[in-house]
């Protein structure tokens, strides 16, 4: 019987599918353009391209998009806020910042504007002591000027309700009798954590993509039934994790990040599998680049993120450093003569000049065109032919010129500028944290990702770089690789040295029950359960926590305290063993995992008789000077090939460029291990 | 040979780096929740022979922009003895400083042997002693008043922390417990510097980073003259006034005269009022440093390093209050003063080319601090609270609402926050409505807020300026709300006799304070202002029915009659 698995990612570009049968140890792949308008049609437009016959289909896990561009658009759907007495402009005032350090300008529209905002009486203090009791009357009231109004989904956010959430609770009762659909956000329930604009920022994420989710996702939902599949179909969290769609839709905030969690979970997994655990994973596509730090198979996950200015989402999800910087990125000169790459870019419309579709301002692909390193005929990208001189042109004109290049010199300053700015973002998530980057390998993904990694690895020191066997699909791939998962926080805010382990037993106990009814409600084939306890300590008097495991039950203050201190001191090299030490939340992270796919399953086949030579060889830039450089079809790698460079490797959606001097191997999993 | 256009990029990214990961050392690790919350704290690199800056964080508090390399080049002339190891403390306010809380230190860096450029930090510390409780005396004639003032002392001798300095310094202030986390955390951020500039230095060499810093030096000058070529030739008059020194009620004038010519700046506070008796007397480093902030904020782009700054030429304003000389207070310098100098260049430069510009921002930090104790807690605490105001219009759209101050970037704590560590509960933080300065492009809104003493007795004090006149519009638009302090104590209502200051006002169980903090001046001519925008206002109750007649001119709107009609109801 046939264990078929999808798994599908929808980019700003291209919907890609993966398809994945373990049993039999066979896989299909496709791409399509999306469908902004509506993504569903682009989704079963790649499985019909994949041949993916539904009924047989068994699993099918999903990264979208629809969230995260409904906020960052402000396309979400029209909500309502009722919240605490002399509280309604929490989500518009913010924390008093600005856009930029400097500069007096910019704009913010708060996530749910002020005439959907209404007070009711109702009040409790930092203790969780009730001192005024809600007002029923006036919240019901409340809710049903917000349905007359328009609003469809709600939000009922209260001043320290995650300390004591009786009165939330309380008014979510009422509110679920009278509106009149089951989109509700209750503050405490999205995010138990103090900080009110934070937890009323998630809260809002949460209810303004939440009817999108549940529509897009249950249009979807549909179609593939009538298709014939018959499980309930997952969606990709921001966590790496994935969960149902019906869980999907309620929990909506957790699908912000969920495509770049996908990429980075395969990346991760690849990687294991691979024999190399701590990666750098590196997705360049268009516009722009992420990077995440992965050590010992296992990504970061951050709960301090933006989605934009003035809103914070504060649910980990993967920690992704994203900079706009792609292929599309736009080369000019500044008003102090200094060459810049980005964070302008020419985007997919008009895209680079090379694309043919109107662009005129040179770029990085406009770049790596001019230097040998793309081959116009085998770019997915391109609508019209556009002559090699008109790009020389735009180069000379833009660059060139005013600092006193030819066109290859040009090109040359403009890719190193844009490695140098990739750099500095890779050296931000890994030095900055305390890790040395030459302790990584670089795992390139994404359409641009293999075209400047060895550059990149040169230029930070790293010694090896990896390109998985489909770049281009990675997010998709990742999709089937994910377990479902659950997290939970509590605030506790109480010095750890006057603390009772038992109490803190109980509270990670409660987590890990509510995590595993959830998972079992899902009804989704697992091999187990597996839960993680972590803890976020500060010293007294600071207010950035340090997150860290914790073993419970057997919850010790002491030993906790102990090992909080030496962490703090690897990381910071500081002692503060004058300072008290407070524990601040409890954080339970539960993981139903699925059956595993080996990456295997992916390897080429092994080498049959005598290996096909290069297809072609095209004279390439490398620094200074123009080399015959053989082009191979990534097709006709078999494993245990090695390649010496300079050599280019082509595939439908991806460039591997191999610089001189450095090596090409390929593993035996069809990975491509370049040794700089 | 001119210098490789691809190396240049990369040193200058490499050295912004160094500064940025400074900064971020010294926020996560400090105590001082202005620092950690607030980022008020800057790191740097400055010139080995010169002082000046080579590189400062982004994130950097932009008050520091210029005052970091002239404390640092205090540093220079006053201690000629400085080896490897050493580094020294100050936060003396006439050496190139700003008020006693902001404690600098600075480092020598040394490469291959010999010294190479200095490192220097400044963080704010929450107390350094004095008459009030954090610093923000309001009432202060003397500097001995407003706490602790350090020379450069060296705090580290060879490597070794000179413990005698450090309890003598720990004995003269509140809280003292936390300090030696700031302390440890601000050396962190210089250690991390040193250990990151050798890599760089390693990797580029020593010659070429110099040669890098010649030429980048010279790129933003060039830069900023560029920018300054496209503000029209002329001289600019601007005034902008401080409510009172908070001692005696009057108001002071910061008078800038503002010579454009060619691609420089000349700026003359010269006629500016003499020196006060209350602290807000402003060194005249800071004077400077706040030209430079605001130029800044009109050209964010140019990067930072001495010569974004040398096309501006600030004379040293002697006589006037904006030189503050020993023992003349200043606690209110940094974080009121400062704003006005930046409001009169903004003002100036608003006449010189008002379709880039953007009308006066609220520009006060509104310091609120409470000292009292807690019996619930049996503990003495000290909260210190600033909060935001309006942004003023823009050429293209409305200003922002609860914008942080100029000269910071920092966060408020949030409420949740404050009302755990605090016998404190706030019973409204909310927009000021009707606080915008009226405009085409309006300004943005100031914040109201109510606090109340839940238990025990406390003493409250203000910091805080533009309560006498709002934050000025441009082009027509209208002065945005001023700031409002009313102190509830038994029943009975005060309204400071300074308006926007004073201290040690005694709060018991119940009192409460109501703060309003100003609203951005408008941009333009409210009568301009579309329809749909006011009607908006209206429905979103930002504005009243009496402002959308009055001063939009909405009676004579037939379009706006009915807005105005429903939103009466």
């Amino acid at each position: 019987m046939s264990r078929w698995q999808v798994g599908v990612d929808v980019g700003g570009t291209f919907t890609d599918v993966v398809l994945v049968d373990p049993t039999s140890g066979t896989f299909r792949i496709a791409k399509v353009p999306s469908t902004p308008a509506d993504q569903s049609e682009g989704v079963m437009g790649g499985l019909r391209q994949a041949a993916a016959d539904l009924p047989e289909m068994t699993a099918f896990v999903h990264g979208t998009t629809v969230g995260t561009n409904a906020v960052l658009e402000r396309k979400g759907a029209v909500c309502g806020l009722v919240t605490t007495a002399g509280f309604r402009d929490t989500l518009e005032l913010g924390r008093r910042t600005r856009p930029n350090p400097y500069g007096m300008t910019g704009t913010f529209e708060p996530l749910i504007s002020r005439e959907f905002r209404i007070e009711v009486p109702e009040r409790v203090d930092a203790a969780g002591r009730v001192l005024i009791p809600l007002d029923e009357v006036a919240f019901e009231s409340a809710v049903r000027a917000l349905i007359e109004r328009g609003a469809e989904a709600l939000v009922i956010h209260f001043m320290h309700s995650y300390i004591n959430p009786r009165q939330e609770l309380r008014a979510a009762e009422i509110a679920r009798k009278i509106w009149p659909n089951s989109y509700v956000t209750v503050g405490h329930e999205v995010l138990r954590e103090a900080r009110e604009f934070e937890r009323a920022s998630t809260a809002a994420v949460n209810a303004s993509i939440q009817p999108i989710m549940a529509r897009y996702l249950g249009r979807l939902a549909g179609k593939l039934g009538d298709d014939g599949f018959e499980p309930e179909p997952l969606v990709m969290q921001g966590n790496a994790g994935t969960m149902t769609m019906r869980a999907a839709a309620e929990h909506a905030v957790q699908t912000v990040m969920s495509g770049p969690a996908a990429g980075v979970l395969a990346a991760a997994r690849v990687g294991v599998e691979a024999g190399i655990g701590s990666i750098i994973a590196c997705d360049m596509g268009g516009t722009s680049f992420d990077v995440t730090l992965i050590r010992d198979g296992s990504p970061s996950l951050s709960a301090e993120k933006d989605m934009a200015y003035a809103v914070p989402v504060r649910v980990p999800m993967i920690d992704v450093h994203t900079i706009g910087a792609g292929g599309g990125s736009i080369a000019r000169i500044s008003r102090a003569g200094l060459l810049q790459v980005g964070p302008e870019s020419a985007g997919s419309r008009p895209g680079p000049i090379c694309y043919g579709r109107g662009g005129t301002l040179p770029t990085v692909t406009d770049a790596n065109l001019l230097l040998g390193r793309l081959d116009p005929a085998s770019m997915p990208g391109i609508e019209r032919a556009v002559p090699v001189a008109a790009v020389r042109e735009a180069i000379l004109e833009h660059v060139g010129r005013p600092l006193g290049m030819d066109a290859v010199q040009a090109s040359t300053a403009i890719i190193s500028v844009a490695t140098n700015h990739l750099a500095s973002a890779i050296r931000l998530v890994s030095i900055e944290r305390g890790y040395d980057p030459r302790d990584f390998a670089l795992f390139a993904f994404g359409g641009a990702g293999p075209l400047h990694a060895t550059a990149l690895a040169k230029e930070l020191g790293v010694p090896r770089v990896l390109v998985p066997r489909f770049p281009g699909a990675t997010s998709a791939l990742g999709c089937i690789l994910a377990d479902l998962r659950h997290d939970f926080v509590q605030t506790i805010n109480s010095p750890l040295a006057e603390s009772d382990g038992a109490a803190f037993d109980a509270i990670l106990a409660e987590q890990a029950a509510r995590g595993r009814a959830i998972v079992e409600r899902e009804r989704v084939p697992v091999d187990g359960i597996v839960v993680v306890h972590e803890a976020d300590l500060l010293f007294r008097g600071q207010s950035h926590v340090f997150r860290m495991p914790v073993i419970s039950p057997g919850f010790d203050p002491a030993l906790v305290m102990r090992d909080f201190a030496a962490r703090y001191r690897a990381r910071f090299n500081i002692e503060l063993a004058e300072m008290r030490v407070i524990l601040v939340n409890l954080r339970t992270c539960v993981v139903g995992t699925r059956p595993k796919i080996s990456m295997e399953l992916f390897a080429p086949a092994p080498s049959s008789g005598s290996p096909a030579g290069p297809h072609a060889v095209r004279s390439v830039h490398f620094s200074g000077r123009f080399y015959e450089t053989p082009i191979w079809r990534r097709e006709s790698l078999t494993v245990g090939s090695t390649l010496d460079g300079p050599v280019i490797v082509e595939q439908m959606d991806a460039t591997t460029v191999v610089d001189p001097g450095a090596r090409l191997q390929v593993d035996r999993l069809g990975n491509l291990i370049i040794s700089v | 040979m001119p210098l490789d256009p691809v190396l240049l990029a990369v040193v200058h990214n490499g050295l912004r780096q160094v500064a940025t990961e400074m900064d971020l050392v010294h926020e996560k690790t400090s105590f001082s929740p202005v620092i950690s919350e607030g980022l008020d704290r800057s790191n740097g690199i400055y010139h080995r022979d010169t002082g000046e800056v080579i590189a400062q964080g982004e994130m950097g508090l932009p008050s520091f922009v210029g005052v970091m390399q002239f404390s640092t080049q205090s540093v220079m002339e006053r201690r000629k003895d400085i080896g490897p190891g050493d580094i020294v403390l100050l936060n003396d306010p006439y050496l190139g400083g700003t008020h006693l809380m902001d404690v600098k230190m600075v480092m020598p860096f040394y490469y291959k042997g010999s010294r190479w450029c200095w490192l220097s930090n400044t963080g704010h510390w929450p107390d350094t002693g004095g008459m009030v409780p954090g610093g923000f005396t309001s009432t202060a004639t003397e500097i001995h008043q407003e706490g602790l003032r350090i020379p450069p002392v060296k705090l580290f001798r060879a490597g070794v922390m000179d413990d005698e300095i450090l309890q003598l310094i720990l004995q003269n202030i509140r809280v003292p417990e936390e300090r030696i986390g700031d302390i440890k955390a601000q050396v962190g951020a210089l250690k991390v510097g040193e250990q990151r500039l050798t890599e760089l230095l390693d990797r580029y060499g020593a010659d070429v980073v110099d040669q890098c810093i010649v030429e980048l030096k010279s790129r933003s000058r060039q830069q900023m003259g560029s920018h300054i070529e496209s503000v029209p030739d002329g001289v600019y008059e601007s005034v902008s006034y401080c409510d009172s020194d908070g001692v005696v009620p009057e108001k002071l004038a910061i008078r800038l005269t503002m010579t454009v010519r060619g691609s420089e700046i000349d700026f003359d506070f010269s006629r500016s009022s003499p020196p006060c008796r209350g602290p807000m007397n402003c060194p005249a480093a800071l004077t400077r440093s706040s030209v430079y902030v605001a130029i800044k904020h009109i050209f964010p782009d140019v990067p930072i390093n001495s010569g974004c700054f040398a096309p501006l030429h600030v004379e040293t304003p002697s006589g006037t209050f904006l030189d503050a000389v020993y023992p003349r207070p200043c606690a209110g310098a940094a974080s009121e003063v400062s704003q006005r100098v930046i409001e009169a260049v903004f003002l100036a430069m608003g006449q010189a080319m008002p379709d880039r510009m953007f009308a006066a921002p609220a520009g006060t930090s509104g310091n609120f601090s409470l000292g009292g104790w807690d019996p619930e807690q049996r503990r003495a605490y000290i909260m210190y609270m600033f909060s935001g105001g309006g942004y003023g219009g823009y050429w293209a759209a409305d200003g922002l609402t609860n914008g942080c101050s100029s000269i910071g970037i920092s966060k408020t704590q949030p409420i949740e926050i404050l009302e755990q560590h605090y016998p404190i509960l706030y019973e409204e933080y909310a927009l000021r409505e009707g606080s915008a300065g009226p405009g085409q492009h309006r300004g943005g809104f100031g914040t109201n807020y109510r606090v109340r003493l839940l238990r025990g007795e406390a003493k409250a004090s203000f910091l805080m300026d533009h309560g006498v006149g709002g934050p000025p519009g441009i082009l027509g638009g209208g002065p945005g709300g001023c700031n409002e302090l009313v102190v509830h104590q038994s029943g009975s209502e005060t309204r400071p006799l300074h308006v926007s200051k004073g201290e040690g006002y005694a709060l018991r169980e119940g009192d409460f304070i109501q703060v309003r903090t100003p609203g951005g001046g408008g941009y333009g001519d409210p009568r301009k202002r579309s329809d749909e925008a006011v009607a908006a206002d209206l429905k979103r109750g930002y504005l009243s029915p009496q402002q959308a007649a009055e001063e939009y001119g909405g009676n004579r709107r037939p379009n706006l009659r009915a807005s105005i009609g429903q939103a009466a109801q």
